[in-house]
Parts: structure tokens; sequence; C-alpha cells
């Protein structure tokens, strides 16, 4: 088994709200990453494949489908959004980093082909000093 | 001499001339106009000129700069939507550009008298794309 991770950017804004929850408790809860108009990340992506050596191309994946899924599926549809507003699936969900993750990863698996590698992990980082990883299942 | 200090903060902007269409924007700025905003975790470089001090050995105070480019640029910037929280975005299009001739300008009269002089401003977007300042034109 090989491990392969590849690496992608996207630049976003996001804000952390919970709707239930008053303006003084989430500010408490979620300090600056509360402030009303969101704020940005560049997004560092991962995405961590795992599998048998193809015997034929000497490749774990193939980079280009790869990338073509990556891009269409996540890249293209997160990069320069305000997540909280542009994206549908955080209309009812909290746009943390972590749920970003999760959303990733439901995104990728409805298309994930059979032939491809299992998809191991999504690793995201927000900051240098922020990465959240995301196994394929729970 | 020049000594350089780097900081960050993370902030969202629009790239949008709201004398121009819909249609304009996006051919001039392309995603960047898209109306709700997207953001970075930028990077700003601040470089001083000047000549060690003979008794301290530093041409500035290391501490004062950095509590300088928190008060002037990381403080009232990190966590915010440029456009609508941190002027003059609001009448300004906060472009990499502008918002590097921006933080010059905030810190600029703060090393009007030495020991350090402001030489350079440096600003990354992303790690592959950044603007640099040196003040005039």
């Amino acid at each position: 088994m090989i491990g392969l991770i590849r690496a992608y950017h996207f630049c976003a804004a996001h804000r952390l709200h919970v709707a239930e929850f008053s303006d003084a408790k989430n500010q408490a809860l979620f300090g600056k990453c509360n402030n009303p108009h969101g704020h940005g990340h560049n997004y560092r992506l991962e995405i961590v494949v795992r599998g048998n050596l193809d015997q034929t191309t000497g490749r774990v994946v193939d980079l280009a489908a790869l990338d073509a899924i990556v891009n269409e599926r996540i890249v293209s549809y997160l990069d320069h959004r305000y997540i909280n507003e542009d994206i549908a699936e955080f209309k009812t969900r909290i746009a943390t980093t972590e749920v970003l993750g999760e959303v990733i990863r439901e995104r990728l698996l409805a298309v994930w082909p059979a032939a491809f590698p299992k998809l191991q992990d999504i690793r995201i980082q927000e900051t240098k000093r922020n990465q959240f990883v995301i196994p394929s299942s729970d | 001499m020049f000594i350089t200090r780097r900081a960050e903060f993370s902030a969202s902007h629009i790239c949008r001339n709201q004398a121009l269409s819909d249609e304009q924007n996006l051919a001039l700025y392309g995603p960047a106009a898209n109306a709700k905003g997207h953001g970075h975790n930028f990077v700003l470089e601040v470089t001083l000129a000047g000549t060690p001090d003979p008794v301290t050995g530093m041409v500035y105070d290391l501490k004062d700069l950095k509590d300088i480019m928190n008060e002037e640029v990381v403080d009232p910037m990190d966590h915010r939507h440029l456009n609508f929280e941190v002027p003059p975005f609001d009448k300004v299009i906060p472009t990499t550009e502008n918002i590097a001739i921006e933080i010059w300008r905030r810190l600029e009269p703060r090393f009007a008298n030495g020991p350090g002089k402001l030489k350079s401003v440096k600003l990354f977007e992303t790690d592959d794309l950044s603007v640099e300042y040196r003040g005039g034109e």
C-alpha cells in the first residue's frame, strides 16, 4: 500500500456563528471569529489517498483524474466565496473548518470513482497554525 | 542596513468598483469581485532602514516594531471584512495594492523621527502573489 498526499488551495471567507445563540454568547464562544462581516483565509487542502500500486503505470492514482475531481467539486466550488452565504451546505450548518472538512468529504465521496484508491483523510489548513484532519469515515 | 519584521492577519475583501456594472467588474477582477467577498491570510513584511545604535547594536527595537505593526495594522484588520469594517476601504477598493498603500500611510508617521525609517511595505495576498510599496508614486 502506498499513500499519496496532493495539495490544493482556495481563498474564502467565513464566520463562526450559531443562529440559536445570542450575540453575546456567540462572541464569548468564538471571539473575533464571530465578527459580523466574516473574515478570510488562504485554505490549504490536502487529499490523502491510500492504495495499491497500479502495476502497469507504477502509480497509486491518476493525478490528473484526481485533480479534475477535486478542482470541480471543491476548489472551484469554494474559491473566492463567502462560505456562510454562497455555499448551499452552510445554509444550515456552522462554517467551522471542521464542518467544512465534512462537507468536502461528502462532496468527494459522492463522486469518488470505484477504481480510485481509498480516500484516507482530508486535511485542511486554515492558517499555518491550524490544521484539521477529517478521516474518510467516522 | 535594513531590518524586516513579518506579521499575519486574516481578513476578507471584495475587489469591486461600484461605478461599474457586474459584467465589467467580473471582467476586471474575476471571482475577486464576488458580491459577498472572500478572504486571505495576508502576510505583511515591514522593512526599516537605519544604522545599528552604537550602544544597543540595534537598528530599531524589534518589540516596539511589533507593537506598532499590531496597533496600526493587525489589531484593526485581523478577522475583519475590509470593505465593511476598515476605513478607507468603504470608499477605496481594497486591492492588495491599495491595502499596502494604506498600511504605509498608517505606519510612516510612526517612524518619522527615527531611529529607523520606513523603507518598504510588502504585502502577500497568497504565497505566490505580493505587492511592495516604498512610498511616493
